[in-house]
């Protein structure tokens, strides 16, 4: 029933879209911010950005920064590109857009340098590597070459905290499994472990680089497992 | 001599660029449902990395880094430029991709066709990138270090995309839950090779 109505919506939607205006959050434009939390997710459905989200996951602060790192230049990128869309010879395009997202990089560099620079040498390549990250260059292809700055700025925001979400829920199940702690604060309590006698002890594999790919294996599973419409054949 | 097949080893092994650092996943992911594929990829990464990593090299230390660009005039000893090795990088791996396009569209068009649209699509694989990232961060002697380094790092990614594709083939007869197919066991099957690499992290070079 609920569908139905969706698809009613979406269908005025369109009706709507012919006319000049339309609302800044319109049910279409909601959908943009929406979709990439789940069902349209960059790193468990469009496969997009996994190198980073998989090596910077050991703990949650680093996670966090570079959530807000891509989260900045994805805004800031397709709405660069969007603005230049119509400009963009073709067959330079990709060169173009590198060229783009790698001056933000360097920009957000120079700021987790200045800032942080604790997490930043912790981050070391996988800042520089945001550039590659898949999720940009295939948002920047996909959308902001072919919509309107604000859609394009949408987009961008709904892709960054897809990807920032499944990067902090795996970091949040490797940095409490892995060494006890939430963003540096332990949680386990310290009467529980072996050497004080108790039973626990913490589990140093989720700390190893194969683990983040387990869970992110695993998320993926539980996700599919609910939303049955994302299994493959 | 011999410290050049340690890191060739190392950088094959070791420190192999999907198991230890996870670079080059997206296409690694989405390029691995066929051995064909999976191969034709594979050699394009190779080529590529073995050719940027030393012309960045070049540019780091004859350009970039500070005081590099004394030897075009000793006012230049103190000038840093480092924060612009991103732009330059990306700007020389894409142009680089683009020249190597080029040339085996010319003198091989047989590899051209097998390579197809893999070849444009290597400028945005983070391997190459992190394989610059890396050379920079490591101090590399010289210029065959880098090359070396850039051929094992391709060579090591070559090995992990050729398994994982015939790994992929064997596992679609397998009955896999029907959430955790295609991807996500994908996924897990990647986790458990970068176990069987974590072996070699042992070994001293």
């Amino acid at each position: 029933m609920a569908d139905v109505l969706e698809k009613k919506e979406e269908a005025k939607d369109l009706l709507v879209d012919k006319q000049p205006k339309e609302p800044l959050f319109s049910k279409k434009n909601r959908k943009l911010l929406n979709d990439p939390l789940n069902d349209n997710n960059p790193i468990t459905v469009q496969v997009l950005g996994i190198c980073s989200a998989l090596a910077i996951t050991v703990k949650l602060y680093p996670a966090l920064v570079m959530s807000i790192s891509v989260l900045f230049v994805m805004a800031a990128g397709n709405v660069i590109v969007s603005l230049m869309r119509n400009f963009i010879p073709n067959r330079i395009r990709i060169i173009v857009q590198l060229v783009v997202v790698a001056s933000l990089v360097a920009l957000v560099d120079q700021v987790l340098k200045a800032f942080v620079y604790d997490v930043s040498k912790e981050l070391s390549v996988f800042v520089g590597l945001i550039i590659t990250n898949c999720i940009i260059m295939g948002r920047l292809e996909a959308f902001a070459l072919g919509n309107s700055v604000w859609r394009s700025f949408l987009d961008g925001i709904g892709n960054a905290f897809g990807y920032a979400w499944i990067l902090l829920a795996v970091a949040f199940f490797r940095e409490l499994l892995g060494s006890g702690t939430l963003f540096g604060f332990q949680i386990i309590p310290d009467a529980w472990y072996l050497a004080n006698g108790g039973f626990y002890s913490n589990n140093g594999f989720m700390l190893l680089p194969p683990m983040a790919l387990i869970t992110v294996g695993i998320i993926i599973w539980v996700q599919r497992a609910r939303n049955t419409k994302l299994i493959e054949e | 001599m011999q410290e050049l097949v340690n890191l060739f080893v190392k950088a094959i092994f070791v420190d192999n660029m999907i198991f230890a650092y996870f670079l080059g996943m997206c296409s690694y992911l989405a390029v691995s449902k066929k051995v064909s594929t999976a191969v034709g990829l594979g050699i394009a990464v190779i080529f590529v990395l073995t050719i940027t990593v030393p012309v960045n090299f070049l540019l780091e230390n004859y350009i970039l880094r500070e005081g590099a660009l004394s030897w075009l005039s000793p006012a230049f000893a103190e000038v840093d430029l480092s924060f612009l090795s991103f732009i330059l990088f990306i700007a020389v791996i894409a142009s680089m991709v683009q020249l190597v396009e080029m040339t085996v569209e010319k003198f091989s068009p047989g590899l051209y066709n097998a390579l197809g649209i893999f070849l444009p699509l290597i400028a945005v694989n983070c391997a190459i990138l992190g394989g610059s990232l890396f050379m920079q961060e490591r101090n590399f002697i010289g210029i065959t270090e880098a090359t070396v380094f850039g051929f094992g790092s391709g060579i090591g990614w070559f090995l992990a995309i050729v398994a994982i594709a015939a790994i992929r083939e064997k596992i679609q007869y397998s009955n896999v839950p029907a959430p955790l197919k295609g991807l996500g066991i994908t996924f897990i099957v990647t986790g458990l090779m970068g176990i069987a690499f974590m072996s070699f992290m042992g070994i001293k070079l």
